[in-house]
């Protein structure tokens, strides 16, 4: 769950990081009363996605007048197929310096990884690439979090390479200790994979605020922020509820399944487990066909997530068969074999099916799917095959 | 020989009563596997399916000699359930929870590189010997004691690999699925090492997916430690769009880094020969095992 800039502004400001003054506006009339109280301010369309400066979607106004003329134009528009829904409204800063600070999650390490850079205001990605010896990182302990002796060490590796800030970087290291502290307490708490600052400003009287924020809260970890989620939904789906993700992903989310939508495909598919339902995506296009959609039942899946699953595929008129590829292991066949039956005779299903079935129970399942008059396969290049050919090759 | 788990395994099992603990424990105990404890705070004292079940697992392994956990409880508690495993002493855990915070994980896996406890998973199908035991999900009928090893992130695609192993007649040693999270308690260079010190494994198949650089790390290790036996390899997503999370939460190309290219290139670079589909794992493993 990737929040918006502001909800992570919010957060920066809630535990005490410096952010630039600002407001939320979902009209013109609020905008405009933003720069009435701020100021000279930028407005900032609310996306969760990056590249909204080179779409036009921050604007910097002098006027209220001006503000609502901006605010008029940038939320009537839509960004990457994000409509935008609110504009943050904030003061400028007279920046000296560009740093950059962020936590992400390194599989490889088993930790969260504190990065620093005094190339700040690029994607980190980027530098990493090109110059990555101005990058610095740290690996805190899971249970300490980053000590100040680490947090200098880090800020000292990053600062020596950019000679505009050698006087100051006693200042600026001590200065780092309690923001990064703070940082990896907030990423902590709210359960983030990434929590970064960038650009972390560094202005002309020598403070240290958060020019941007961006967070991403793990989504196995959502049901511990719940406000966040509330939040979120409430900012991206305004009042005709789209939200600019794939509506059929939009959908299935609210199915509770674990779907992902190839727009333009001709088969559906399901299976138990991640790694056999991408196996099967790519024995279709090994074949020749086009798969529709990504849908995993997960291990253990009821009759009734069958059902769920098949009735969202067929949601998307360009399905034109599906293909059931299960390898029972906690999943039991016998209960998908149920769901399958159910589904086909409850939403009168009439596209091909093709089922693969074997593992935990699988003799039960393929008699119930025979008894229905759906022939059960065993091997799944074969059943791809025949998916592809009853749906007519390439579509 | 095998790695892992064999005949002699004494496993606890900690959530023995809910409805998939029970269902796999019996599953468990069909294939010869000895379940010896149920660990259930509060309900110690009581027994389900022959095993009796304690409040704690340091009463439990100190109550029946268990040296195995087998972790099936719901993701909110799974990450605390393992290191209440790892705290008591014992050498091996097993977990299959799926959806745990991955921070917890990053807390759990910190806690336990301080006991003696080597951690698979979450988020895996678990471990099988044919033959001898299995704890997990794998499906008792796919394995057949034999001659290759297998490590695998995809559940699924391990029990596919297995059964084309088996039904081909080369069998297994030992099978072993890690997961298929972020962070996960064994990676493949974890497990590789243990096939090279087992002299009955005379081929390892490997099976990736997108996501993460597990697999390229393993090609390192692979030409770094110069493993003398035949790697045969599959990686599942090859056609995954970039950005999308395929399911698994370790399951994404993001960036540059986690495509199935990449991994393939590594592995084929490492002297492993990568598959393009189960079916050709099964050939490829035909070719390079001596007659």
């Amino acid at each position: 769950m990737k929040l918006l800039e502001y909800q992570a502004k919010r957060q920066f400001d809630r535990v005490g990081i410096e952010v630039p003054s600002g407001r939320l506006a979902r009209t013109p009339e609020q905008a405009a009363a933003a720069a009435r109280e701020l100021g000279r301010v930028a407005i900032k369309a609310q996306v969760p996605i990056g590249g909204r400066g080179k779409a036009g979607g921050i604007a910097v106004v002098d006027t209220p007048e001006e503000a609502h003329r901006e605010a008029v134009r940038i939320l009537a528009m839509e960004i990457r197929g994000y409509p935008v829904r609110s504009v943050w409204c904030e003061t400028g800063l007279e920046i000296a310096h560009e740093l950059y600070l962020g936590i992400t999650l390194d599989r490889d390490r088993r930790r969260l990884a504190l990065i620093l850079s005094a190339a700040g205001g690029m994607e980190i990605e980027e530098v990493a690439a090109t110059s990555p010896e101005r990058i610095a990182k740290l690996w805190p302990d899971p249970f300490a979090g980053p000590r100040p002796f680490e947090v200098r060490e880090l800020a000292f590796a990053a600062l020596a390479h950019a000679p505009a800030l050698t006087e100051a970087r006693g200042r600026l290291a001590s200065a780092l200790v309690p923001l990064a502290q703070t940082l990896y307490r907030l990423a902590v708490e709210l359960d983030a994979v990434t929590c970064e600052i960038n650009p972390l400003a560094l202005t002309a009287d020598g403070r240290l605020v958060a020019a941007d924020g961006k967070l991403e809260v793990d989504e196995n970890a959502e049901y511990r922020h719940p406000e966040l989620a509330t939040e979120l939904a409430l900012d991206l789906e305004g009042e005709d509820g789209r939200t600019g993700e794939d509506p059929y992903e939009a959908e299935a989310k609210r199915r509770g399944l674990t779907y992902v939508h190839l727009p333009g495909g001709s088969i559906g598919c399901i299976g138990n487990g991640a790694g056999l339902v991408m196996n099967t995506l790519d024995l279709i296009q090994q074949v020749g066909g086009r798969p529709n959609n990504f849908l995993d039942i997960g291990g253990g899946a009821n009759a009734e997530k069958v059902r769920t699953s098949l009735a969202m595929i067929l949601t998307d008129p360009d399905v034109r068969g599906v293909f059931i590829n299960i390898f029972g292991g906690i999943t039991r066949g016998d209960e998908v074999a149920r769901g399958i039956v159910q589904a086909r005779d409850e939403l009168g299903i009439t596209v091909p099916l093709v089922v693969r079935m074997t593992g935990t129970n699988e003799v039960e399942g393929r008699r119930i799917l025979a008894e229905a008059g759906i022939v059960p396969g065993t091997s799944a290049p074969e059943a791809a095959r025949k998916i592809v050919e009853l749906v007519g090759g390439a579509g | 020989m095998a790695i892992l788990i064999d005949v002699s395994t004494r496993v606890l099992v900690q959530g023995i009563t809910g409805r998939e603990g029970g269902f796999h424990t019996q599953q468990m105990q069909a294939y010869g596997t000895q379940v010896v404890a149920g660990v259930v705070p509060g309900r110690g004292g009581g027994e389900t399916l022959g095993v009796p079940i304690f409040d704690t697992v340091a009463e439990a392994v100190a109550r029946t000699g268990a040296d195995t956990a087998f972790t099936i409880v719901p993701p909110a508690f799974a990450a605390d359930a393992v290191m209440e495993a790892a705290a008591a002493g014992l050498p091996l855990g097993i977990c299959v929870t799926e959806g745990i915070p991955v921070l917890d994980m990053v807390r759990a896996t910190a806690f336990i590189a301080g006991t003696p406890m080597r951690l698979i998973g979450p988020n895996c199908p678990g471990v099988m010997t044919p033959g001898q035991a299995k704890i997990g999900f794998i499906p008792n009928h796919v394995g057949r004691p034999g001659r290759v090893g297998v490590v695998a992130r995809s559940g699924t695609l391990t029990y596919e690999v297995i059964q084309g192993l088996s039904e081909s007649g080369y069998g297994e040693t030992t099978a072993v699925g890690i997961g298929g999270d972020p962070v996960l308690g064994s990676t493949f260079v974890d497990i590789l090492p243990l096939f090279a010190d087992d002299p009955a494994t005379e081929a390892v198949v490997l099976v990736g997916e997108i996501g993460g650089s597990d697999e390229e790390r393993a090609a390192e290790w692979i030409r770094s430690s110069g493993f003398d036996r035949p790697v045969i390899a599959f990686i599942s997503g090859r056609t995954a769009p970039p950005g999308k999370r395929m399911g698994h939460a370790g399951a994404i190309i993001s960036g540059s880094t986690g495509s199935a290219q990449g991994k393939i290139d590594a592995l084929t670079a490492a002297g492993a020969a990568v598959a393009d589909t189960i079916e050709e794992v099964v050939r490829l493993v035909g070719e390079r095992l001596a007659p």
